[in-house]
């Protein structure tokens, strides 16, 4: 019985990899037979990430992206999760401030770079402000959210045990919200790495974004564009499953019913 | 059979249970040497072992026993929901290999559909007749339980007993043979539930459907059933099978009720004080 | 969570406007202040929009971001939900199309934008699959999730009364996963809204997001630019608020319970 169903086991878990091998022949084939040999294969796109590595170029990339993408995301939860939260509990706050925020959210943060370019030129700052802004909004919103979804009784409890403000502040509804916080950060995490390519690819020298502007501008090297792509998959997911095994600390997951 | 439709044309209030000399009757529902093994992570989990169970045309048998104790999961092998990890069932002759609609399930009133009305609800199954016949039964069965005036209503506008009734007509409007009922009344409150219990046995009485009713309840296994078949712990074998022979309407203060019902009780190993 | 009494009725149109009003204020007062020469009070911006207006350029400029995103949009909800219904039903077909999903979501429909324009060359229909792509992803894993949802009690239902497979995704499983496909198909829209200004400022030469490259480029009118970016954030609010007065009517007659 042991043996049989590992190896059973062991044909399932390979379906996926089985798919992907499908889809990267599919992509081989389709680039082979290609009338104008423009876009790379799976080889072409592996030899260049292979030669951006060797380049010293890849790691220097990552890095900048993932620096920009990190203080962008931090400056912006750190000014958001306390003001929608605070923006949560007053009532009359959300109801002053709710339709300010409706109306910019819509708002693509790079719809902002000229302004971006503007007071901060082009550079690192251009793109973490944009960076800022595409999390800020959703980060606000998500404390809002989370901090209505508290259940009355709780607080009351809170209340009943003559907790202070600041205790019920601390001991109370940070603890409350902070499930729903976390899934909130992993989103608009992702979204930070949509924006934070996006912005180099307007803004900066240096970064993912910036190769694939950069490497089809000075060459038409199309191999080196796919490879940036693909490393901007590979990096989004491994952030977005970081984020995730946040939410499975076991002192959080009461907060998840049945995923 | 003949004995049953006598005595019901000439007393209507008065239902006396299925009669006549079992042997010669051929039982609707036979199941045999069921075994139910639950694989979860690595060990298996008896669940049901070595269940023999019949039932005859028209009979409401209940399977009675504490929560957890695998009857909801026999009811679920003999609807065909779940295949026995040992054992048949066989209905009319046949063995159950699915659903079918000639045995309908009626789970707790969840089981309504939110997006149709009480309308599209109970003509659920009927996809089959023309637009008429299907207008036709679905009156015939909104008037049966008792929902005139909340055709065009949606579930959410509805009561518990009210969504537990919608469900029973859903079943009842395509003529099925069994009806299978799992603890349909555990998410009412116990007013409603004594409503619905005198509901489902007028129902039964207007359209004679054999019946499966499972519960944990025991006052409501001895006031519904003909046959209370008490079901051990898990794994659950068959403790007892109970006759409750007393007519319809049966009154819950008479001796014999309360005779019986404390046998169950005894037999389950429950004192009489609380 | 209200500390200061109940609210009037009065206060739900006071707060916003009070709100608006001091942000405008602080707004017009830093430009005075600053002694800027760039940047535009909200006067000029109020200024800007009506030159829009009259040039007869907003008009014209909103229709054709709002075509390029309904083409997108649609055609990604259109092979989105079929998809996303049949992976949902068979978990296995999931299992195996899973990773490949993981692995093309966060890829930046942005970064798409060369790939894009080698193969539409440039113009509208690479700012359409732009936006088809932006709106695929969510869609889909919206609605596998909600097939995966539908309570196994409505599909044994289906099943006991007959139905056959495909009925029973038609009858049962499609309108009981219609709230979570709903909700999927709104946060879609949204981003798809993000994406048609970022496609129109690289890839084609009309619509809200050129309007806000190009008024920069062509004079430096960030009046203008300003002024783009609210109609940007108002026609999207437009589009989130219908939306969701769409899921109202449905979830109150049906009595399921959203979360944004």
């Amino acid at each position: 019985m042991g043996t049989a169903l590992s190896k059973v086991k062991l044909g399932i878990r390979l379906r996926p990899v089985a798919f992907v091998a499908v889809l990267l022949l599919a992509w081989h084939v389709a680039a082979r037979h290609q009338t104008v040999p423009l876009l790379p294969g799976p080889l072409a796109v592996a030899g260049g990430i292979v030669e951006l590595a060797q380049r010293g170029l890849l790691l220097k990339y990552i890095v900048a992206s993932l620096f920009r993408v990190t203080w962008g995301f931090a400056m912006a939860a750190m000014l958001a999760i306390p003001l929608g939260l605070a923006i949560g509990w007053y009532r009359r706050s959300e109801m002053a401030l709710n339709p300010l925020i409706q109306i910019f959210r819509p708002i693509s943060p790079l719809a902002w770079i000229p302004i971006s370019i503007l007071w901060f030129g082009v550079g690192d700052m251009a793109a973490i402000f944009l960076i800022f802004l595409g999390s800020f909004l959703p980060l606000t919103v998500t404390a809002m959210n989370a901090v209505a979804s508290i259940p009355p009784v709780t607080v009351r409890a809170g209340r009943n045990f003559g907790l202070s403000q600041p205790q019920l502040v601390y001991r109370v509804l940070y603890p409350a919200v902070a499930p729903q916080l976390i899934i909130g950060l992993r989103i608009t995490l992702g979204i930070a790495w949509l924006v934070v390519v996006a912005a180099e690819m307007i803004a900066v020298n240096s970064g993912l974004g910036f190769l694939i502007v950069d490497a089809r501008n000075a060459g038409n090297r199309y191999d080196l564009v796919v490879a940036g792509m693909v490393m901007i998959g590979v990096i989004g997911l491994l952030l977005d499953i970081g984020m995730r095994s946040m939410e499975n600390i076991r002192s959080l997951r009461w907060g998840y019913s049945e995923d | 059979m003949e004995q049953t439709m006598a005595a019901t044309s000439m007393a209507k209030t008065v239902m006396t249970p299925a009669q006549g000399p079992r042997s010669a009757r051929t039982p609707k529902l036979r199941a045999e040497g069921i075994d139910m093994i639950f694989a979860r992570d690595g060990t298996s989990v008896p669940v049901l072992e070595n269940v023999k169970l019949e039932v005859h045309d028209g009979e409401f048998v209940c399977l009675l026993g504490p929560s957890g104790c695998g009857k909801s999961t026999l009811l679920n092998v003999i609807a065909g929901f779940l295949s026995p990890t040992r054992g048949h069932v066989l209905i009319d002759g046949e063995a159950v290999r699915g659903p079918d609609p000639r045995r309908i399930f009626v789970f707790q009133e969840r089981g309504v559909f939110p997006w149709l009305t009480v309308e599209g609800n109970i003509g659920f199954g009927l996809f089959k007749l023309s637009r008429k016949e299907r207008a036709e039964r679905i009156a015939h069965y909104v008037t049966l339980v008792g929902l005139q005036g909340f055709e065009k209503a949606y579930p959410q506008e509805l009561s518990g007993g009210m969504k537990q009734r919608l469900e029973v007509a859903r079943a009842l409007a395509v003529n099925p043979d069994m009806l299978f009922l799992d603890e349909p009344f555990g998410a009412l409150d116990s007013i409603t539930r004594l409503i619905m219990r005198r509901e489902l046995l007028r129902i039964w009485e207007a359209e004679r459907k054999t019946i499966i009713f499972v519960t944990h309840d025991i006052e409501e296994a001895v006031q519904l059933s003909d046959r209370v078949v008490v079901m051990s712990a898990r794994p659950a074998k068959i403790q007892r099978i109970v006759d409750i022979d007393i007519a319809h309407p049966r009154d819950i203060s008479s001796s014999r009720y309360l005779a019986l019902r404390d046998g169950i009780f005894e037999q389950i190993g429950l004192a009489h004080k609380v | 969570m209200n500390l200061l009494g109940q609210t009037m009725k009065w206060e739900r149109y006071f707060w916003p406007l009070f709100a608006a009003g001091v942000f405008l204020l602080l707004w017009h007062f830093s430009v005075l202040w600053s002694h800027t020469r760039i940047f535009p009070s909200p006067l000029d911006v109020g200024r800007g929009t009506t030159e829009l207006i009259r040039k007869g350029v907003l008009f014209n400029y909103v229709i054709d971001s709002l075509r390029r995103v309904s083409s997108g949009y649609l055609s990604a909800a259109a092979l989105a939900i079929p998809v996303g219904l049949l992976l949902g039903w068979y978990p296995s077909a999931a299992a195996v199309v899973n990773p490949t999903i993981q692995m093309l979501r966060p890829i930046s429909p942005i970064a798409w934008i060369p790939v894009s324009i080698i193969w539409f060359g440039v113009g509208d229909t690479a700012a359409i699959y732009l936006i088809f792509l932006a709106s695929f992803f969510p869609i889909l894993v919206a609605t596998i999730n909600g097939v995966r949802n539908v309570p196994s009690m409505y599909r044994r239902a289906g099943r006991n009364f007959g139905l056959s497979p495909a009925k029973l995704i038609a009858r049962v499983v499609f309108p009981a996963a219609l709230p979570q496909v709903i909700v999927g198909l709104r946060i879609a829209l949204g981003i798809a809204w993000l994406v048609v200004v970022a496609a129109e400022m690289i890839a084609v030469d009309s619509g809200l997001g050129y309007l806000v490259i190009d008024s920069r480029n062509s004079g430096k009118r960030y009046d203008l630019v300003v002024a783009a970016m609210i109609l940007i954030g108002l026609t999207g609010l437009a589009l989130d608020t219908i939306f969701r007065r769409v899921e109202k009517l449905r979830s109150v007659r049906w009595g399921f319970r959203n979360e944004s």
